[in-house]
């Protein structure tokens, strides 16, 4: 099986798998969001263009924010 | 504007008030964010008078939360108790507090010594009575002694008059109280805004976690709203001092009141917060529609909103108590800022509620909030996933000078009890107390105001009752302790902490009791794995209380740090400290003060004051490792039933994060086995961050900590030596 890591942990690669899908498959809602592929940086006006590969390192870095 | 079915007479009222004593004193106008005096009230023996703030004093405690530390310290002694009459509630807005040109600049910062955990408890808090303070010359005011009969401490700010009556006419239960107020020391309509009201209620003086009502004045609703300085029981002892209300009256608002060292770089600096704001806020959390209450469904999202007294952290009936039901019942439109110039304006209201139960049932009220932690409380960790229920609540926990968090975290806990047979009909009275229940959670309500029935026994606390329970009803203990939340004897806050050992941290090795204003790791240690070895989480244990208590030394709320963000902060070294709002805070500090500190003298402020509470603690008889120690419902499964509804994660963590293989054991030894790792982790955590923080392996300051603060006191060093010797 084919996959990615997001935030140190596997997940299965899918074809055309973009920043929006992963978001989806980890069911990350929250708004305030750093994403990172392989540390390069994705703004959000990119999400639905960047597309990953298998073994792609993502970082989805939710900041910090509650109480 | 509120109607009352039985409305009160201003008047009469006014006509009952008897002078007790009186204090002319001359205003003098600020000095760069200090009026460098503080003010004594003692209501037992009449006695008003005023004490220097020397720069000895703003350099080792800063302001706000250090000050008020200071003069608690000095007030008490190891032996007191929060009944004692020298007990105090010491309340103050820092150097920052009060300027209007940059959002979240209100707050005041409340101290005493807790009757829930019998060590110092510090609490904030919106409405205008702090900054109201300060422009009236105090930085700070102390209120001790026991006064006989109930009473009103006024400060005017305007003439520099304080006074105190005898007041046995007003009502006790804060959103009357704080009306009549207005009525009776404002000049006319306009002139409401210049008055601001402390005040608990009648459930203050029947539970063990009353909670203290600062007001501000709403001119579009005409109505005295109410901001909560929530935890630690700060409204039992108020109302223990028989003071129904301190009310501060200050007319004289500009731009300057605070008569800073550069007002126009503040200007500056506020101008580009509020564009930001404007700016990115719709695209982030939305404070300014629906509040902190934007959190509920992402909580829920991430298995992290506790329900059913935090056994689980999501609910299928969530989406009844989203925001976006939040976002149709509070008014919009309306600029709902609870100090001036605060353009976050996520104090959020419901408007022209008819209420449905209870002593005002008819009456038509606007009710603050709820914030996330009430409706979190409420509506999951009680499993009540109605709105209307958790409205009422809050209206009627407000009025009734309750803590919302303590009496839905206290609820959650005896739901659970009931659930198992520790308690039943006989012993509550009738009343079915299984999770779900909001009629019957009303009369809980109710009988805790009114200091009668099985309501007021709840009001004892969840530390209390875990004793009564296992004394008087033979309940085990060790299940007690285990799904009884709270630490230190402060009740938990609203997030489910087992899968982040750092925030277990945050709320276990918070100074106070189990609250999460000093640290809120959840995403950066579940979520982004960012922090994953003990060293990580003790560093981020170091740095968010520390940056954290230093919105209490200043005056300053905490929203506007981190709930809205520059669009660029993704792209800094460091986003999770949104390092431009910290440069923010350094500025303005220092175009307040004529100072020039930078971000690291920052940190060391509240170094000084936070080393300087723990040692406190340690004075009080507490502040101890042992005191660290959290319920294992924090941080694991304490039930079958848990394990197994989250079978797959705790299987898995057990093989890849353990090393221990969970296939052929049964589901007693997997759930046995997770339990050992889990709270050796804990003990772990805590062996880090002692030794980040500078405290020895038992959770004690060094000496070498203190005199490299420069925080070597006498009383501090007698307090250490007694115990390292």
């Amino acid at each position: 099986m084919k996959t990615i890591m997001v935030n140190g942990n596997s997940l299965k690669w899918e074809e055309e798998m973009n920043i929006d899908l992963i978001l989806k498959r980890k069911n990350y809602t929250f708004k305030m969001l750093v994403v990172k592929v392989d540390g390069k940086l994705i703004k959000k006006t990119e999400y639905s263009k960047t597309f990953v590969q298998p073994g792609a390192d993502v970082k989805v870095i939710h900041l910090i924010s509650g109480g | 504007m509120n109607i009352y079915q039985n409305p009160y007479n201003p008047e009469k009222i006014k006509a009952a008030h008897k002078l007790l004593a009186e204090l002319k004193y001359e205003i003098k106008p600020l000095v760069k964010g200090y009026s460098n005096q503080t003010l004594y009230i003692n209501v037992g023996e009449n006695k008003i008078g005023s004490k220097p703030v020397d720069q000895v004093m703003k350099d080792k405690f800063t302001g706000g939360r250090g000050f008020n530390m200071k003069l608690l310290w000095d007030a008490v002694t190891e032996n007191t108790k929060w009944d004692s009459p020298e007990n105090e509630i010491v309340i103050a807005a820092g150097p920052m507090g009060g300027i209007t040109q940059y959002p979240g600049t209100g707050k005041s910062i409340v101290c005493g010594i807790s009757p829930l955990t019998g060590a110092p408890v510090d609490s904030n808090v919106g409405g205008y009575f702090g900054p109201y303070l300060k422009f009236s010359g105090w930085d700070a005011i102390e209120l001790q002694g026991i006064a006989k009969k109930d009473v009103i401490v006024y400060i005017n700010g305007d003439e520099g008059i304080i006074q105190i009556f005898e007041a046995p006419e007003e009502d006790t239960n804060s959103h009357l109280i704080a009306e009549q107020m207005c009525d009776i020391f404002a000049e006319n309509e306009m002139d409401m805004k210049s008055i601001a009201t402390v005040s608990a209620g009648k459930g203050a003086e029947n539970s063990f976690f009353g909670c203290l009502n600062f007001s501000f004045y709403d001119r579009r609703r005409k109505v005295a709203r109410l901001k909560q300085a929530g935890r630690g029981g700060l409204g039992t002892l108020f109302r223990h001092k028989n003071i129904k209300a301190v009310v501060c009256k200050f007319s004289g608002m500009n731009a300057n009141n605070n008569e800073v060292d550069d007002l126009e770089k503040i200007k500056d600096v506020g101008a580009s917060y509020h564009r930001e704001l404007y700016k990115e806020d719709d695209k982030q959390c939305d404070m300014r529609h629906v509040g902190t209450a934007h959190l509920v469904e992402i909580m829920d999202d991430y298995d992290l909103l506790p329900t059913h007294n935090y056994k689980f952290g999501a609910d299928p009936r969530t989406p009844k108590i989203s925001s976006v039901v939040w976002r149709e019942m509070f008014t919009q439109g309306i600029p709902d800022g609870c100090w001036y110039g605060c353009t976050m304006q996520c104090a959020k209201c419901v408007d022209g509620y008819i209420l449905q139960t209870g002593p005002y049932k008819g009456d038509t009220v606007s009710i603050d909030g709820p914030e996330y932690e009430t409706a979190a409380a409420f509506g999951a960790n009680m499993g009540i996933f109605d709105p209307h229920f958790i409205v009422e609540a809050n209206f009627y926990c407000d009025t009734y000078g309750i803590d919302t968090i303590s009496f839905g975290t206290g609820m959650a806990f005896i739901m659970e009890c009931y659930e198992n047979g520790i308690i039943n009909k006989e012993i509550t009275g009738g009343y079915d107390l299984s999770f779900g229940n909001g009629e019957e959670s009303l009369h809980m309500l109710h009988q805790m105001a009114r200091g009668e029935g099985f309501g007021k026994t709840v009001g004892l606390g969840i530390r209390r009752l875990k004793k009564l329970f296992a004394e008087k009803y033979g309940a085990d203990p060790k299940f007690l302790q285990d799904i009884g939340m709270e630490c230190k004897g402060m009740e938990y806050s609203e997030y489910m902490t087992k899968e982040s050992l750092a925030m277990q941290g945050g709320y276990g090795l918070a100074l106070k009791g189990a609250q999460h204003d000093e640290a809120w790791l959840i995403f950066m240690d579940m979520v982004n794995n960012q922090i994953p070895t003990f060293e990580d989480k003790a560093e981020a244990l170091h740095y968010f209380p520390m940056f954290r208590t230093w919105f209490g030394l200043q005056g300053l709320c905490k929203l506007p740090w981190n709930d809205v963000e520059p669009a660029n902060n993704a792209e800094t070294d460091d986003p999770a400290k949104v390092p431009a709002h910290v440069a923010n805070y350094v500025d303005i500090f220092n175009s307040i003060t004529g100072r020039n500190i930078d971000k690291h003298e920052m940190i060391l402020q509240s170094e000084r004051v936070y080393n300087f509470q723990r040692v406190f603690n340690l004075r009080m008889g507490f502040g101890t490792r042992e005191h660290d120690m959290i319920p294992y419902r924090s941080a694991g499964p304490v039930t079958l039933e848990e394990y197994e509804s989250r079978v797959e994660r705790y299987d898995k963590q057990l093989l890849e994060k353990w090393n221990w293989d969970p296939s052929g054991k049964t589901l007693e030894e997997r759930h046995q086995k997770t339990r050992e790792f889990r709270e050796d982790a804990y003990q772990k955590l805590c062996d880090a961050v002692y030794k980040r923080r500078g405290w020895d392996n038992n959770g004690v300051p060094k000496i070498e900590k203190m005199k490299e603060l420069k925080m070597d006191l006498p009383g501090v060093l007698e307090v250490l030596n007694k115990y390292y010797n």
